[in-house]
């Protein structure tokens, strides 16, 4: 394998938790509910992935229970952001904590255990021995699934009449409620969506791409999700070109050491192109016609 | 004759907090007529409406449909017998097209059908003579196609009863005339229409019944043909009342300064389009200059201009003979230039802030009551008590938040504010919209108190009436463009033909 | 019988206290549950903490420890929050404090008296340096101030790896990550017994009242709640919105700056990776109890840092890691901020 297709497989590897994360955040943040707790829910999924791979030898039971607890976590932020109408970046800064605190404190025994079980890649024939694109089909089973995913997410957002309401729903929640839209309905639904996603991005991390758990191995990826978000322009197919982007960063790294640039310094690369991305993405979106949902980070109350 | 009605409304109430929105409304709607609601700002017209509609919960009261009784908790419900809604404030989403917006109320199918969708909305058009593009975003449109597309959307649903919100407040006097066209023609297919409205006017020309409210009671059931016009004006407002006039109309000004000179002035809006297009205009202090226009034609992207909240991107302005463009709104406001903005909610109050605190907003640094750095609250608690007690404002005290005071109460409060510097110049947009009859006399006597002390005031308003009353001289605004000019008496027909002016670009 | 819920028009202060205290008593009781969950029994959970934290002087002379740092870094984000401009970086701002008071301690050549007056000014202007780069990014452009700040966080944490694993590394201490012990005229004194480092303390104090006073007396403080209020009715009424998010980022910065200098002068003596345990993120919470209010919030940091004190003895005697100081910070935030609505509206009961 030559060298720039064993960096494409490392990026595409390193891309999949972010897009994950970001596939869900677009979802969660089109309905109008900001979710910062990204960090937080992917930290527990990814404990909660490894501990029960490592508890039941079962790699679908542990993906599913890394969803569950996304699901679990993310209701938290649901409850307090659209019951109770909380404001938004609080709630998702306390669910950023939370997650990161259970998983910290229910992970402790289990920190640096080996972990034999993994997801593996899955050839697909012929195409993975395409030169380049290969790197593509070569991968395991959930790289696979975040990219059809991002496909029938785009397709369901855009074609069908639930896409429409969750679109409606994010913009202009009174016009919603006037046509018999469910608005709270519709944005506990996308939030809880959204944290299964989360989950399984926190999962991924601990299944395949640095098996086994440390403590706070999500190492912020949470937040640079919702930094692509806003790269992606809440667009399910333009967040796999910027996870893709981001992941190639991680790969990046590992290209850059020889040269003697010292190594903690390059451990924050990635978090200072996302502050240089996030500030040029929001700069150039000021002036074009594409903006974020109107209501946004607005809790929705009928007078 | 007695006919059964199609909708029955039985004793229905509503309490909000500190006022009693409804108390035991009836109300009926017989298949096939037109009834105006008719009453005061305030009167509890909206909110019976939004209770048959099911976006508000009654306290109590029955509703019955076909002589059934029916429990409508949501939109859906109502749409579901056949009840459409077009609000005041239009429920479109702006980001999406017309097409889009009417699939989100009536698709069934999961995958969208947009063709089958467009030509629903076609043979709507050609029925009632209504055209819009169905592919264009609801941003692009003006606010009159806006409506037109809330009335299609309503329509689509094949509704037996459709209610209508204050329908002619965002028209011009024309559009007013092709929309009572449609409603006639809507009628005569059986489809009955309930028509919110305060202008009594328009209630008497379209409506077979009239029902007035006042403060949450029905004052009576009556035919047009049977009442006089101030047999319903003591009905809304429950007594006679004084109309506040202006009545020294324009005197020549030229051997005056002028007080503000707009010369060509371009202005662009939040999206990055052009909101004002080289407009000038000349006002002299004690003049009172209004701008008439349907919201959203450039008024509020010039009065922030005016005022040094937005960027000036061509011609000038001067302000007592001070060239003010893109200067600091801080130093504007200093040469004594007070602004009430339109939306009071959204751009003038601080709704968790007290009420001393929304007084001081734009009157802190006056040396009265503040030093370099700080402000002296305790030397401003008199200015305030006084500014309560001379605009009426109705407040527990002078720490409660803004938020728990009513609108006509927070309408005074912003002019008591406006009121602490002795202004030379009041930039006023939208001064009385959804205000009570005594409250709008307050704010125009006010208006017209200050002309007389020598004040300038551009009087921004929607209102052709409010305009016509107090103006001594008239612009109109469509489109940012300046398409009426107007000195002295003008005749309300002559500024709204310059309201329906086409600009071209 | 149904449960109403009505609005209400007028919330007195007393009732607003109470509302907070029980949601802290109810997020409490929540972690109760989470301790029965991992197999713990919450009443000796909570009387091993509570008897580690005030059964002896020394747990509440840690008390007060802790309570310096994160009520420096809560009085600098009330400022911030109050204009609603959400900084969440006083932990890389606390960091940059540090890291610019140690190079004051121990590689410049000012003279001894004013090394620790140096030391100070030093760690504020680190801070508030740290700060600028969010706080002109969001003043400017309006980009997310959360993010940027929370990856400012993370790119002082590398620096610091930086700085300790290399150039800074200390001569004495083989190849642990820290520096030199600062020399003794550049560490602050403490009263005897504790590790009260009594400076820091006073000047807790005397800023917690000079921002109440900034608050409540000046046009600033009345421009930035204004701003905080209704953004677009305070830039119409002609303050510049512009330059005081700048200054309340800028200023909670140097506030966690000043936290820094604390806890290398005053605590370790030295630069460490640890310098903060997550202090910076901690002091969210006291903001919020203390509705931005600098006396309360002085008031909830001493709660607050009990948790720390609390969170630490749990390590030691529950075999509980040091992340449930987190969960205490996460739960007690979602309960605080979820109660507002409810502060607002009366609970009835009907029975029909």
């Amino acid at each position: 394998m030559d060298i720039v297709t064993s960096l494409l497989l490392e990026s595409i590897k390193a891309s999949t938790p972010l897009l994950l994360a970001t596939l869900g955040e677009i979802y969660t943040e089109r309905s109008g509910i900001l979710n910062l707790g990204i960090e937080g829910i992917m930290a527990i999924g990814a404990f909660t992935g490894f501990f029960v791979a490592y508890t039941t030898r079962s790699l679908p039971l542990s993906l599913l229970a890394a969803a569950t607890i996304g699901i679990l976590l993310s209701s938290l932020h649901a409850i307090s952001s659209i019951t109770f109408k909380a404001n938004q970046t609080v709630s998702g800064l306390a669910l950023a904590m939370l997650g990161l605190g259970i998983s910290s404190v229910a992970g402790s025994k289990y920190v640096g255990l080996p972990l034999t079980l993994t997801l593996q890649p899955i050839r697909i024939p012929y195409l993975a021995s395409v030169p380049i694109a290969g790197a593509f089909f070569n991968q395991d089973f959930l790289v696979y699934f975040s990219l059809i995913l991002s496909i029938f997410m785009w397709f369901f957002l855009n074609r069908t009449k639930y896409g429409l309401q969750i679109i409606a729903v994010g913009e202009n929640p009174s016009a919603a409620d006037a046509s018999g839209i469910n608005v709270e309905l519709v944005r506990y639904l996308c939030t809880l969506f959204g944290g299964a996603l989360e989950g399984l991005a926190g999962a991924y991390i601990s299944l395949a791409y640095l098996p086994g758990w440390i403590d706070g191995m999500t190492q912020g990826r949470g937040w640079i999700a919702i930094a692509l978000t806003v790269l992606s322009l809440w667009d399910p197919l333009k967040g796999i070109l910027v996870a893709l982007a981001f992941g190639s960063i991680d790969a990046l790294q590992y290209v850059l050491q020889p040269y003697g640039i010292p190594v903690s310094l390059l451990n924050s690369l990635p978090y200072v192109v996302t502050i240089v991305v996030m500030a040029v993405a929001t700069i150039l979106l000021a002036k074009r016609r594409v903006r974020p949902p109107s209501a946004l980070g607005t809790p929705y109350i009928r007078e | 004759m007695i006919t059964k009605p199609l909708i029955k409304m039985e004793k229905v109430s509503k309490k909000f907090p500190n006022v009693i929105a409804l108390d035991n409304v009836d109300f009926s709607l017989i298949k096939g007529e037109i009834h105006a609601l008719l009453g005061e700002n305030g009167a509890g017209k909206t909110t019976l409406m939004k209770i048959l509609f099911g976006m508000l919960k009654p306290d109590s009261g029955t509703i019955y449909i076909n002589g059934k009784k029916v429990n409508i908790t949501s939109p859906r419900d109502a749409m579901q017998h056949k009840i459409g809604m077009v609000h005041q404030h239009f429920m479109l989403v702006d980001s999406l097209t017309v097409l889009e917006n009417i699939a989100l109320s009536y698709e069934k199918k999961p995958i969208i059908d947009y063709n089958e969708i467009e030509k629903k909305i076609k043979e709507i058009s050609e029925r009632y003579n209504f055209y819009v593009d169905p592919k264009s975003k609801i941003w692009q449109l003006s606010v009159g196609e806006q409506q037109k597309v809330e009335i299609i959307k309503a329509l689509c649903g094949d509704v037996d009863v459709l209610i209508l919100d204050e329908p002619t407040s965002v028209l011009t006097p024309i559009e007013v005339e092709e929309l009572f066209k449609a409603l006639n023609a809507m009628r005569k297919q059986g489809k009955s229409i309930i028509f919110i409205t305060h202008k009594l006017d328009e209630a008497i020309s379209i409506s077979d019944r009239i029902t007035v409210l006042r403060k949450g009671k029905v004052v009576g059931v009556v035919k047009p043909s049977e009442v006089t016009k101030s047999d319903l004006v003591k009905m809304m407002v429950g007594r006679e009342i004084a109309e506040m006039i202006n009545k020294d109309k324009y005197k020549s000004n030229e051997n005056n300064i002028p007080l503000v000179e707009v010369e060509n002035l371009v202005v662009f809006n939040d999206r990055g389009l052009v909101a004002v297009n080289g407009a000038s205009f000349v006002l002299y202090p004690g003049e009172i200059l209004g701008i008439a226009g349907i919201t959203g034609n450039g008024q509020r992207e010039l009065a922030e201009a005016l005022i040094g909240a937005r960027r000036v991107s061509h011609g000038k302005i001067k302000i007592l003979g001070i060239n003010t463009t893109n200067k600091k709104t801080r130093d504007i406001i200093k040469l004594g230039v007070s602004y009430i903005p339109e939306d009071r909610i959204r751009f003038g109050i601080l709704p968790n802030l007290s009420v001393t605190e929304n007084l001081l907003l734009t009157n802190y640094d006056d040396p009265r009551f503040s030093r370099k750095l700080t402000v002296n609250y305790h030397s401003f608690r008199n200015v305030a008590l006084n500014l309560i007690k001379e605009f009426n404002i109705v407040t527990p005290n002078l720490q409660t938040p803004a938020k728990f005071l009513s609108g006509g109460n927070l309408q005074k409060l912003l002019i008591a504010r406006s009121a602490v510097k002795e202004p030379k110049l009041i930039i006023v947009s939208n001064p009385t919209s959804g205000l009570d009859v005594a409250t709008v006399a307050l704010v125009h006597e006010w208006l017209i108190r200050m002309k007389k002390k020598n004040v300038g005031i551009i009087l921004i308003s929607e209102d052709l009436e409010e305009i016509i009353k107090l103006s001594d001289k008239i612009i109109v605004l469509k489109e940012g463009k300046i398409t009426g000019n107007f000195v002295g008496e003008a005749k309300i027909t002559e500024v709204a033909t310059a309201m329906t002016t086409k600009v071209s670009t | 019988m149904r449960v109403k819920l009505e609005k209400r028009v007028q919330i007195s202060k007393y009732e607003i206290i109470a509302v907070r205290i029980a949601s802290i008593v109810l997020a409490l009781l929540s972690i109760g549950l989470l301790f029965i969950v991992s197999g713990i029994d919450p009443f000796y959970a909570y009387s091993v903490i509570l008897s580690g934290v005030f059964g002896s002087t020394f747990g509440i002379s840690e008390v007060i420890v802790k309570s310096i740092p994160i009520g420096l870094c809560s009085l600098g984000l009330s400022l911030a929050y109050t204009a609603k401009v959400w900084n969440i970086g006083s932990d890389g701002q606390l960091i940059m404090g540090a890291i610019f008071a140690t190079w004051v301690a121990l590689f410049s050549n000012f003279p001894q008296v004013l090394i620790l007056p140096s030391m100070f000014l030093a760690g504020f202007i680190g801070g508030l340096v740290w700060a600028t780069v969010p706080a002109f990014l969001k003043s400017k452009y309006n980009v997310n101030e959360v993010i940027v700040t929370l990856m400012m966080n993370y790119i002082s944490l590398n620096l610091l790896d930086y700085l300790l694993s290399g150039p800074w590394r200390g001569h004495g201490v083989f190849n642990y990550p820290i520096t030199d012990e600062f020399p003794k005229f550049a560490r602050l004194p403490s009263i005897p017994g504790t590790r009260i480092h009594y400076p820091t303390l006073i000047l807790l104090i005397l800023l917690t009242f000079l921002i109440l006073f900034v608050m409540n007396r000046t046009k600033f403080g009345l421009e930035i709640k204004a701003m905080g209020d209704n953004l677009e009715a305070a830039r119409i009424s002609g303050i510049d919105t512009f330059k005081n998010s700048l200054i309340v980022m800028m200023i909670s910065g140097g506030l966690a700056g000043i936290a820094g200098v604390g806890e290398a002068a005053g605590i370790q003596y030295r630069l460490i990776r640890n310098i903060s345990p997550g202090y910076g993120y901690s002091a969210i919470i006291p903001a919020w109890i203390g509705g931005f209010n600098p006396v309360v919030v002085l008031v909830a940091s001493l709660f607050v840092s009990a948790l720390f004190v609390g969170g630490n003895i749990a390590k030691v005697s529950l075999g509980l890691s040091y992340g449930l100081i987190n969960v205490f910070n996460g739960v007690i935030l979602i309960f605080l901020i979820s109660s507002e609505y409810l502060v607002g509206y009366r609970v009835r009961i009907e029975w029909t």
